[in-house]
């Protein structure tokens, strides 16, 4: 057993070593901008990069309406297969779960195929309607979290007492699923929606093929061109991955245990 | 309990408005899923059918079994051949440190704050993906690296020993970053899963520690092992952020080829880049149908 811990420790040492050496570089990279001595030069050279506030801005609003679409796609359909519709439920999980299945670049192909300027529905014909294309494409690749985390927030709430008390109170569908059930769920929608955060804020393969002005494109130019940058931009984005899930891990502290309901 | 009759499905229903049961109950049901349906059949299935159709069909929109031939010409194979090699290594030595690390945390009788520390930042890592991690990498063993510039201050060259960050070693490293922390999270509570008891059962038989892993922990792991495993690799195949960041486009893989015929038609056939997504999908696919068998196995322990 004495030695078990030893290697133990000796394998944790190393994962820690793998995985902190990077960041540390990263770290001290980004500091070596000026000759000879750090600063944070390389920062402010990128947060005042007028490129960097406008991609990053408008990658922030994609990010939010994709969350936005999420909820309104995810929770009325994970709600009602709950309630009503038990029997589809393999099906939509299936469903959901795609996205793991066909990478982001094929989804996007087709989309660049089929909703092309020619086309019925012509999404690419301009500029706010590719928007509108790349936020659904976010919402398809957000898909398989989104849904997970609400369907397990569900799992921990009576779906069906709660919208029975709703409709003896007079309450229709749209007042039950926003004044009862998302309040009940907020706090796995919350977390679905910080994950989709972390996910969209820096997609580079959707936004690129769509042309979009977001960061991830941006990221892409910048570590082509420059050198101290890219550090620094590496080190913000994990950040603000960090961050997100920092706030996940907090949340779930406040999620409601499971009850023990058959469905 | 007051409840009990409202738990079941025929006197809930009769609960309800009549309005919204009585005579429409079908089609009320239904449209309950339509947003969902018509959002998964315009953006996420039918594109896809789009392009599997236009692999097999010709520019003037006939049968054709010739795009899929033509994926055996050279620079198709070896794309798919190194993104296969790159994912495959990067997923199978992701899941043997993911394990190491998750045995260690969990059954090394490390102090518990390392648990849940490792836990928490492999959430993290397994989500820092796609460029930042290209850059911090080449922060670390690009050319100008740290760890490449203080391993050349001791005398070892990495890059005259024929390592390079563009290279086939370089990229599976790299992935390494979000492989072994997707590990670590999915395999942690299936070790959390192996019951105590089994293991006092396997002592009072008279079992050494060895045979307590190679008759017990081993099998019950292997399912959930496998399928990880698979998972990794789907997880690697379609990525092409990182890649792309990492080496431009010098390090073939076929997301990147994907990528270039998409962008200017560089194969200067349309249909052989629907051939190209078609091959993607039945890969990643084909890893997916073996992730399910394999969790249906592994959940008959972990229950």
């Amino acid at each position: 057993m004495k030695s078990g811990r030893f290697w133990a420790w000796v394998t944790f040492a190393v994962g820690a070593a793998y995985f902190f050496i990077p960041l540390i570089a990263t770290l001290e990279f980004s500091l070596r901008m000026r000759r000879g001595t750090y600063s944070l030069d390389a920062y402010r050279v990128v947060l005042g990069d007028p490129r960097f506030q406008a991609t990053f801005t408008y990658s922030v609003v994609v990010a939010l309406l994709t969350i936005l679409l999420g909820v309104l796609i995810v929770v009325p359909t994970a709600y009602w297969i709950r309630l009503r519709m038990p029997q589809i439920r393999p099906v939509v999980e299936f469903v959901t779960l795609l996205p793991l299945i066909i990478p982001a670049i094929v989804i996007v192909f087709g989309y660049i195929r089929m909703y092309g300027s020619s086309s019925p529905l012509p999404f690419l014909a301009n500029a706010r309607t590719t928007d509108l294309l790349l936020v659904i494409g976010y919402a398809t690749l957000a898909l398989p979290y989104m849904y997970r985390a609400v369907d397990t927030g569900l799992r921990t709430i009576d779906v069906r007492t709660l919208t029975e008390a709703a409709q003896i109170l007079g309450a229709g569908w749209t007042t039950i699923i926003v004044r009862v059930i998302l309040p009940n769920v907020l706090i796995a929608v919350l977390s679905g929606a910080f994950l989709t955060f972390a996910i969209v804020i820096g997609e580079f393969t959707m936004a690129s093929l769509l042309n979009r002005p977001a960061f991830g494109p941006y990221l892409q130019n910048i570590g082509a061109n420059r050198a101290y940058e890219p550090a620094a931009l590496a080190i913000i984005a994990f950040a603000i991955t960090w961050g997100c899930m920092s706030v996940i891990q907090v949340l779930s502290r406040f999620a409601p245990r499971p009850a023990n309901r058959p469905n | 309990m007051t409840d009990l009759s409202l738990s079941q499905p025929a006197t809930a229903q009769k609960a309800a408005p009549p309005a919204k049961t009585r005579g429409m109950s079908l089609p009320t049901h239904w449209l309950g899923v339509a947003p969902f349906c018509l959002f998964a059949l315009m953006f996420l299935i039918l594109p896809t059918a789009y392009l599997v159709i236009g692999a097999f069909q010709t520019e003037e929109g006939r049968f054709t079994l010739e795009n899929l031939a033509a994926l055996t010409q050279p620079t198709i194979v070896a794309a798919y051949w190194i993104s296969i090699k790159v994912s495959l290594a990067s997923a199978v030595l992701g899941a043997l440190i993911g394990v190491a690390i998750a045995i260690a945390i969990v059954r090394g009788g490390l102090p518990e704050w390392i648990r849940s520390a490792t836990l928490t930042f492999s959430g993290v890592a397994s989500n820092f993906a796609g460029i930042p991690l290209a850059f911090a990498f080449l922060a670390t063993l690009g050319r100008l690296g740290l760890v490449t510039v203080l391993l050349k201050s001791v005398g070892v060259d990495l890059y005259a020993f024929g390592f390079n960050i563009l290279s086939f070693w370089g990229l599976t490293l790299t992935y390494l970053y979000f492989q072994i922390p997707l590990m670590v999270v999915i395999i942690t509570p299936a070790i959390d899963g192996l019951k105590k008891e089994w293991g006092e059962a396997a002592a009072t038989l008279g079992a050494t520690q060895w045979q307590y892993w190679r008759m017990v922990v081993i099998p019950v792991l292997w399912p959930s092992f496998l399928g990880t495993v698979i998972l990794l690799f789907a997880n690697s195949f379609g990525a092409i952020a990182t890649a792309y960041a990492l080496t431009g486009s010098s390090l073939n893989i076929v997301p990147i080829l994907l990528y270039a015929q998409i962008r200017g038609d560089v194969l200067h056939n349309p249909h052989l880049g629907y051939a190209i997504a078609f091959g993607m999908i039945v890969i990643t696919g084909l890893a997916n149908l073996l992730y399910i068998w394999f969790r249906v196995r592994s959940e008959r322990w972990l229950k």
